[in-house]
């Protein structure tokens, strides 16, 4: 039980990972499938966070001269993972226009339909 | 001009050759005498070395490409590569005029092409017999193969295509998984510092490093294995399917590339490494070859055996071709000096009477449109010239005196007495001087019958409706200089033998 | 030009990526492409002079600070003699491909999207340019999902043509995000460790931890295992290597042909050079294959790779699917060489990026050319084009060639270095399969050869022409630059020599 509650910020970030991998395999639906894959950058966005926290530490901003030297967490991935986030953003949005394409040209957004219909398909 | 300049011309000609015969395309007659004009330039410019090789000059030339930097591709004239270069020219001048014959007797299509490809496949054999180490080699060989396949699949068909593809496969594959591997092999060996170099020199590259233990014998013996198997040309069983399927080429392409330029590169091949590269006196001492004295033996028996019942002529010839080649390897095998004489003789004797036998072949196609031994009763009174020479070929082979079939196979069988006053009585001699009596009487076996069908039995009752005579005048002018060259070398066998000596001088 | 001198490495970045954001504002009516072809022509020459700067400059590497803010704090370019090469490769192949692209491309997108097209066909360039040049490891992530990102809807704009386009796309989509994510959690795994996100500095750092495995209290061993294996998964993702290849062959078969040729010839190179960057620059080569063994890993999948890859192109009927598998299999040659650690493997890795970019993209816009024409792409559509449009499908078979590794192709040089390589390193079975999918390339080659020159149009076929000289000129260039770079190597073969050297940190 102690592992648990010690790390439980990484139990998150690697439950949020699962999640999302389980879903990107599992799911047949394009949008679950994007949506899925989501969860999964969520999940290595809050590992970043959590590896640059350090237990109260504060923001790197000089609050007052006197009140001495403060703890600052690192700021540093808190950065990455704004970058990052633009990244998934875009992911998605990319994601979600091919599905809308798709949408048109098959008619459906199941991949099991999909695969029928290209199965028919000559090479 | 120089020798080196020489020699790079002597495969620099065909090339410009195949250029003007591509460009001569439109116009036959052109096209043909360029054709014969590379045909007699690239002979007289390798027929000039001969003096200076048998005076013992060393000629050497390089080719200014780095393919690989620090792995030339050089050449060195030695008498060795000499026979070969020599009987591979002189026998493209009679098969251009037979070619030409035949081709226009047959109407072919894709003239141009096949034109084309000959000379390209000349200065490829050219390379392989000038090669100075074992990458030139390599690349010519290669080159060889790519060159000739557009004339094995020549017809278009799906035959010819499904020949096409046995042809490259077993070569290819061949050359690329077992010779390149030997080739990288030792060239990794010589970049660890085991062995000397790659180049070809008297006595192996492997003389001290077997000696020193630096190449285990096992490692040795392996390359041995890789390199032999690798010249897939040489056509040793089981590496001979693609032989019999080149049939169906037409027949200048079997009679010269299928008889003498192609199969003549395998086995100069082979008789080249065993001399050069993995050396007389290594094997000897190893004992590594052994297993090739049995593998050419078997050779020998089971095409002789696997010619008898064929129908086909060409394929008949085709197998014939097999069990004579495996001659050169058991010389070879045999590793004395009079042994290595004899391989080189062979090469000679068996280029020219194969030659003049296809050259029959395909005179009997082109005249009378027939393919099969069984349908040649009584063609020898139409057609005297080219059963004529058909006899002396099938005579030649067989190693009827006064031919010169008969001198290479007197040769072999004093270099296998020699191999038993050198090695002791080894059991591997006794196999081959049963080998070779055995096949004498297997080759009359194949070969008697056609001549006696031909001469003496009476044409069949529907032969007399489609009354025909000989083939046109080139292609008998070609095969009855092929056959005079046959019987010419056992009147005045020093030519062949004084070549002979030479490579056994070079090699031991 | 001093401005130009000083900033070498951060315009290879910016300056597409400032002429892609012009292109998708003003890009319209056809001016796309003008300036995609002025930004790639100008950053080809940009990494021709980063390139001969460092073969000027001995094996070093220079780093480039971006607004001057000092390493580890900012982000940093290098330049070193492994990456110029690759730069070079990437730039060179995307002038040339842009160059064919412009007919190719009005075909397949429609007009009102091409400005969309054009820009992000120059992000997709910057995404390739800047992975390669970057010093930073997070940067790395960034411009890896640059040019992915990009690649997914330059693959998708192939639905036009065939609506699998979309599924390929969205295919890889997944996939490559995930393979991304990947990466993106090991660059976490070895900040925790170290601190830093500077390779370099990361690999300095790692050595003070390595330092301590060797003694009782090892630290961070787990982290920085687990950090590698995450990142190298990812990067197999990026690179295709097997098993982890499945969404190469669609989107490959279903993108815009010239999409194809550029994602075939750089995309996958640049994966390989990721590879080799982190192994030998960031974890260093005694961490990844001295203490974890991963070559063995990594010697494994190359040589499934070879097998699978080429088995499954055998039997594709759809050219560019073929293509599409034999790629898997020419990436588990540079793979091998990666894993056989030693200069000639590395040689070997690093010469077949370049060959192989060369090889591929000559064969897959000699492909493009025949979509252009013909319409299709399947073996049938191929028949008999030897006639109809013969410099295409001389480009074509060069290429195929060069796949098999024929002698004076630009794949032979390859193979030779890289059997080379393993052979050195001992492991002589991967050396046979090396050369064994040699000869499953020779199946594959041929089936199309065969087609091509054998086969013959169907009877009332449309008429096709050859392909216009604007798709032609390119398509023939780099199939003339396969055959030069198997002749002549010594360029390749020294600057590989010199990235090899300084990879391995040893002297040449």
């Amino acid at each position: 039980m102690q592992i648990v509650q010690d790390y439980y910020n990484y139990w998150i970030c690697i439950a949020l990972m699962m999640v999302g991998l389980y879903g990107v395999i599992a799911k047949t639906n394009l949008v679950k499938k994007a949506i899925s894959l989501g969860l999964f950058q969520t999940g290595i966005l809050v590992f970043y966070i959590t590896i640059a926290k350090i237990e109260g530490g504060t923001g790197p901003v000089t609050v007052s001269p006197l009140a001495g030297e403060p703890i600052y967490s690192n700021p540093l991935p808190h950065a990455l993972m704004l970058t990052a986030i633009v990244v998934g953003v875009s992911t998605l949005a990319v994601a979600m226009a091919l599905i809308i394409n798709i949408r048109e040209k098959y008619g459906t957004i199941d991949e099991h339909d999909i695969h029928r219909m290209e199965h028919e398909m000559q090479d | 001009m120089s020798h080196e300049t020489t020699v790079l011309l002597a495969m620099g000609v065909p090339l410009a050759g195949t250029a003007l015969i591509v460009a001569l395309g439109r116009w036959p007659n052109l096209r043909e005498t360029a054709t014969m004009i590379t045909a007699l330039v690239t002979f007289a410019l390798v027929a000039s070395l001969l003096p200076a090789v048998m005076a013992g000059q060393q000629i050497e030339a390089g080719l200014g490409l780095s393919i690989i930097p620090g792995v030339p591709i050089a050449f060195r004239v030695e008498p060795l590569g000499m026979v070969y270069a020599l009987v591979a020219t002189l026998l493209w001048i009679p098969n251009s005029v037979y070619a030409v014959g035949y081709m226009r007797g047959n109407q072919e299509h894709h003239q141009t092409r096949f034109f084309a490809c000959f000379p390209v496949a000349i200065a490829s054999a050219v390379g392989i017999a000038f090669s100075k180490n074992i990458f030139t080699m390599f690349l010519f060989y290669e080159i060889l193969t790519f060159s000739t396949v557009p004339l094995v699949t020549h017809k278009g068909n799906s035959d010819a295509m499904r020949s096409g593809r046995v042809y490259l496969g077993v070569l290819l594959t061949s050359s690329v998984c077992l010779q390149l591997l030997a080739v990288l092999w030792i060239y990794s060996l010589y970049r660890q510092g085991d062995i000397a170099g790659i180049d070809f020199v008297r006595g192996g590259l492997f003389e001290s490093a077997v000696s020193t233990g630096a190449v285990t014998p096992a490692v040795f013996g392996l390359l041995f294995f890789l390199y032999i198997y690798g010249l897939g040309k040489a056509a040793i069983m089981p590496m001979h399917k693609w032989l019999p399927a080149a049939m169906v080429a037409p027949t200048p392409v079997s009679a010269f590339l299928h008889a003498v330029a192609v199969v003549k590169a395998g086995v100069f091949c082979v008789v080249k490494i065993v001399v050069y590269v993995f050396g007389v006196d290594t094997l000897r001492a190893t004992g590594q070859s052994a297993w090739l004295v049995y593998a050419a033996g078997g050779t020998i028996l089971i095409a002789s055996l696997i010619a008898l019942f064929q129908d086909n002529l060409k394929k008949r010839l085709a197998y014939s071709t097999i069990s004579q080649l495996s001659y050169v390897v058991l010389g070879a095998a045999l590793l004395t000096p009079i042994s290595i004489m004899a391989a080189t003789v062979h090469i000679i004797a068996h280029a020219f009477g194969k030659i003049t036998l296809f050259f029959a072949a395909g005179s009997v196609y082109v005249a009378a449109h027939k393919t099969q031994v069984s349908q040649l009763d009584g063609i020898g009174r139409r057609m005297p010239w080219t059963m004529g020479a058909f006899t002396i070929g099938a005579l030649s082979m067989i190693g009827v005196p006064p031919l010169v079939g008969f001198v290479s196979k007197w040769t072999l069988l004093r270099g296998v007495t020699e191999g038993v006053a050198l090695g002791g009585s080894r059991i591997e001699e006794t196999f081959a001087l049963v080998v070779i009596v055995l096949s004498t009487l297997l080759n009359a076996g194949y070969f008697l019958p056609i001549v006696y069908r031909a001469f003496f039995r009476p044409p069949s009752r529907e032969d007399e409706h489609h009354p025909h005579g000989e083939s046109p005048a080139p292609m008998v002018f070609a095969l009855c200089t092929t056959a005079g060259l046959t019987v010419l070398f056992f009147v005045w066998p020093k030519a062949v033998l004084s070549l002979g000596a030479a490579v056994m001088e070079a090699a031991t | 030009m001093d401005f130009v001198h000083q900033h070498l490495p951060a315009l290879v970045v910016a300056l597409p990526l400032v002429t892609g954001l012009v292109t998708a504002m003003v890009g319209r009516r056809g001016a796309g492409w003008w300036i995609a072809m002025g930004s790639s022509a100008a950053v080809f020459a940009l990494c021709a002079q980063l390139l001969a700067n460092v073969a000027g400059g001995g094996s070093q590497s220079v780093t480039y600070l971006l607004g001057n803010w000092p390493i580890p704090y900012g982000i940093g370019l290098v330049v070193d003699p492994l990456n110029a090469a690759v730069l070079a490769t990437v730039a060179l192949i995307g002038c040339v491909v842009t160059l064919y692209a412009r007919r190719s491309m009005a075909q397949e997108v429609p007009e009102d999207r091409s400005h969309f097209f054009w820009a992000l066909w120059q992000f997709c360039q910057v995404g390739l340019l800047g992975i390669t040049i970057t010093g930073d490891a997070f940067n790395f992530y960034v411009l890896l999902e640059i040019s992915s990102l990009s690649t997914y809807t330059l693959i998708a704009m192939g639905k036009g043509r065939d609506r699998r386009a979309l599924t390929a796309a969205i295919n890889y989509l997944v996939i490559g995000s995930i393979g991304a994510c990947f990466y993106l959690l090991g660059v976490a795994y070895l900040y925790m460790v170290t601190g830093s996100l500077n390779m370099a500095d990361i690999h300095a750092r790692l050595q003070d931890i390595f330092a301590t495995w060797g003694t009782d209290a090892p630290v961070y061993r787990k982290t920085v295992i687990a950090g590698f294996a995450f990142i190298m998964v990812g990067l197999s993702l990026k690179l295709a290597l097997f098993p982890l290849h499945l969404w190469l062959p669609n989107a490959y078969t279903y993108a815009p042909a010239a999409v194809t040729a550029l994602l075939a010839s750089t995309a996958t190179k640049v994966g390989a050079y990721g590879f080799i960057r982190v192994i030998y620059t960031v974890v260093g080569p005694d961490f990844a294959w001295r203490y974890l063994h991963s070559d063995y890993i990594l010697m494994i999948c190359a040589m499934m790779a070879i097998l699978g890859g080429s088995l499954m192109a055998i039997r594709q009927v759809n050219v560019k699917k073929l293509l599409a598998y034999s790629s898997i299999g020419q990436i588990g040659y540079i793979a091998l060489g990666i894993a056989s650690d030693n200069v000639y493997g590395l040689q070997a890795a690093i010469i077949h990026i370049f060959n192989h970019a060369l090889t591929k993209g000559a064969m897959f816009m000699a492909v493009g050319c025949v979509l252009y024409r013909v319409g299709g792409v399947r073996l049938e559509h191929l028949r008999g084009l030897g006639r109809k449009m013969p410099l295409t499908m001389a480009a074509f078979t060069i290429g195929g060639l060069g796949l098999i590794g024929v002698p004076m192709t630009a794949g032979f040089v390859s193979k030779w270095y890289l059997v080379g390589g393993t052979l050195e390193r001992g492991w002589m079975g991967a050396a046979g399969v090396v050369l064994v999918g040699s000869v499953l390339a020779l199946v594959y080659t041929w089936r199309c050869i065969e087609s091509i020159y054998f086969g013959k149009r169907e009877e009332g076929a449309p008429e096709v022409r050859e392909a216009p000289l604007s798709m032609l000129v390119p398509t023939l260039l780099l199939a003339v630059a396969s055959l030069y770079f198997g002749m002549d190597s010594r360029l390749t073969s020294d600057i590989s020599a010199q990235a090899a050297h300084f990879l391995l940190g040893v002297r040449p």
